[in-house]
């Protein structure tokens, strides 16, 4: 069976489970942020429960309009606020504890492998890089669970993705993914888990698989899942869990697809509007003037990442005209950025820090874009108007690339200017 | 309740393309309320900022491919509804979209037939119970599949909440 199957089986308490098979499995972490979590709350407010099913087992993340951009979403976060406190729910993070959702509960400890994790977010997904099964729900489903600790599934097809090879330099996580969804398409593992595997995995460290297990969801898949290998445990175990001895690898069979990468085929990538799939080489790349850069989110809002843009912002300006925002995913993220200087080479170089926050990348605040600009992102959508108007235009690279491009003011491969 | 429920819905089709997402349905920037009407004013204002005022009630919204993908936002089919839309017909949809449009109650028909078929402004009658659906315009028919067994008690209640509550979840 499939990694994800063998773990839905033994929540499920059956023996194997067939592809399309419906399964009611009780869940060990249900998330819900600012946006998604006021339906979520008022569902679960229909049962006429008393409280949650396990108030340790509910994540509340105030991290899309915040700090507050008007006031209706600081009326939206009074009622998350409010049910959070009244309800004493463990998991809840806001103001100067709040990160982006899905950095900061990895990094919390609060994923481990084998979990069944749902969430009212679309990049729940993200933690199958830590060996759980992670998807995305609506609110009402995230709602129901609250009450009742379980969600109905479809168990999914899985395909397998052999990854060997290494990276060239300037390319990682972000890049096997796009490069992987350009070749899939946005509905190439409709409905279905991507499971990853292989020698090449040994090149792409946790923080690296965190970004390409967020983006799963834009080739339509269901799950992604990493195996749980010496990367992960270390991770796990430095963020408090104790992770080993555990078997999480993919099978060799019951997979009705498998693809082959070999990393060394991997240019720099870059997504040009308006969907993930368009993914090209960064040389391949039209070179458009950007009006802003943006570092960070969900998909690379790690110290990983800002390591990598600092590397090649470092003793220089950003181009003339350009605006800058770094996005830190979580506290502990700003924190290390701040002690290892890395804020000092981003405000030397002009660009301005955010507070955590998902802000610009779904087009809430903190950096939207006006009719006709241009933004290059590390972040995970270049939908059609979503970091602002909806004649503007979003392109998706690695945290180097942008960083690159943001010397230059147009997209640029960090190996010609390095 | 029963299949008998199901209502036949007429109404005049708004077309689309593949890949409507859920930030084209409603965009990011109007998701802090939970009222319909409200929403729906917004409806579809990601790819066509004058679309509310051209659908009347019960109109009908047919699309390509990955009907819904994107953001888990369950205010995109709250919109379709608020905005006065009866049914969505497309040749695929994303699974989180589906799923919430089985939770909140919103008809969704997955037929790349229909979708393929369908002219803007065409009047189409889906008849669930009959598992058709009718082109008044064109003269054609289709048969559509029936939901799985375990989505269609969830609709027959009006939704997963009833249903878990009836269920005694």
């Amino acid at each position: 069976m499939s990694l994800t199957r063998r773990i839905l089986a033994e929540k499920a308490e059956k023996e194997s489970l067939k592809p399309n098979d419906y399964i009611e499995v009780p869940v060990d972490l249900v998330l819900a942020n600012d946006v998604t979590a006021q339906i979520a709350l008022k569902e679960f407010g229909r049962f006429g429960r008393d409280t949650v099913f396990d108030k340790d087992k509910v994540a509340l993340v105030l991290d899309h309009f915040t700090p507050n951009r008007d006031i209706v979403s600081a009326e939206q976060c009074a009622f998350v606020r409010r049910f959070a406190l009244e309800h004493e729910i463990t998991h809840f993070f806001d103001c100067g504890e709040v990160g982006i959702e899905h950095v900061i509960l990895p990094e919390k400890g609060l994923i481990s492998p084998g979990m069944v994790v749902i969430g009212a977010d679309s990049h729940t997904c993200t933690y199958g890089a830590l060996g759980a099964f992670a998807t995305g729900v609506g609110s009402t489903d995230a709602g129901a669970a609250m009450a009742t600790g379980k969600v109905w599934l479809r168990v999914p097809e899985a395909m397998r993705i052999e990854i060997h090879g290494n990276f060239h330099h300037w390319v990682g996580g972000k890049d096997l993914i796009l490069y992987l969804i350009g070749k899939i398409g946005v509905d190439g593992a409709y409905y279905k888990s991507m499971e990853f595997t292989g020698s090449g995995l040994e090149h792409l460290s946790v923080e690296g698989r965190l970004t390409a297990a967020n983006m799963v969801i834009e080739a339509g898949a269901k799950n992604g899942l990493f195996p749980v290998d010496h990367f992960a445990v270390d991770y796990l175990e430095k963020a408090g869990v104790e992770a080993g001895p555990v078997e999480i690898k993919p099978d060799k069979y019951g997979y009705c697809e498998e693809i082959s990468i070999n990393l060394w085929d991997i240019e720099p990538q870059v997504a040009l509007p308006p969907l993930p799939s368009n993914s090209v080489a960064v040389l391949e790349a039209p070179h458009v003037k950007l009006d802003q850069v943006v570092i960070g989110s969900c998909t690379n809002g790690r110290i990983e990442d800002l390591r990598l843009a600092a590397e090649v912002l470092r003793g220089k300006r950003v181009a003339k005209g350009v605006r800058v925002i770094i996005l830190p995913g979580s506290p502990d993220v700003y924190r290390k950025a701040m002690n290892e200087g890395l804020m000092d080479v981003f405000m030397d170089a002009g660009a301005i820090i955010s507070p955590p926050t998902c802000g610009p990348c779904l087009g809430g605040h903190m950096g939207i874009l006006a009719a006709g600009e241009k933004a290059l992102a590390t972040t995970n959508r270049n939908f059609t108007g979503r970091m602002g108007h909806r004649e503007s235009e979003v392109y998706l690279s690695n945290p180097a690339v942008a960083a690159a491009s943001a010397l230059t003011g147009s997209i640029t491969d960090p190996g010609e200017i390095l | 309740m029963s299949d008998t429920e199901y209502k036949t819905i007429t109404g005049k089709v708004h077309k689309f393309g593949d890949n409507i997402n859920t930030d084209l349905i409603i965009p990011a920037t109007h998701l802090v309320t939970t009222d319909e009407i409200e929403l729906g004013s917004h409806l579809m204002e990601g790819e066509d900022p004058h679309f509310r005022a051209k659908v009347n009630e019960g109109d009908i919204l047919v699309g390509g491919k990955d009907f819904g993908s994107g953001s888990s936002r369950e205010h995109a089919p709250l919109a379709i509804k608020g905005g006065g839309i009866s049914c969505v017909i497309a040749e695929s949809f994303a699974r989180i979209f589906f799923r919430n449009c089985i939770n909140v109650g919103l008809v969704v028909v997955e037929s790349p037939e229909i979708s393929k078929s369908t002219n803007d402004g065409d009047e189409l009658c889906v008849d669930l119970k009959e598992g058709k659906v009718d082109n008044l315009t064109s003269g054609n028919s289709f048969s559509i599949a029936p939901y799985p067994e375990f989505m269609e008690k969830i609709i027959n209640a009006g939704g997963l909440i009833n249903y878990l509550i009836q269920t005694g979840a």
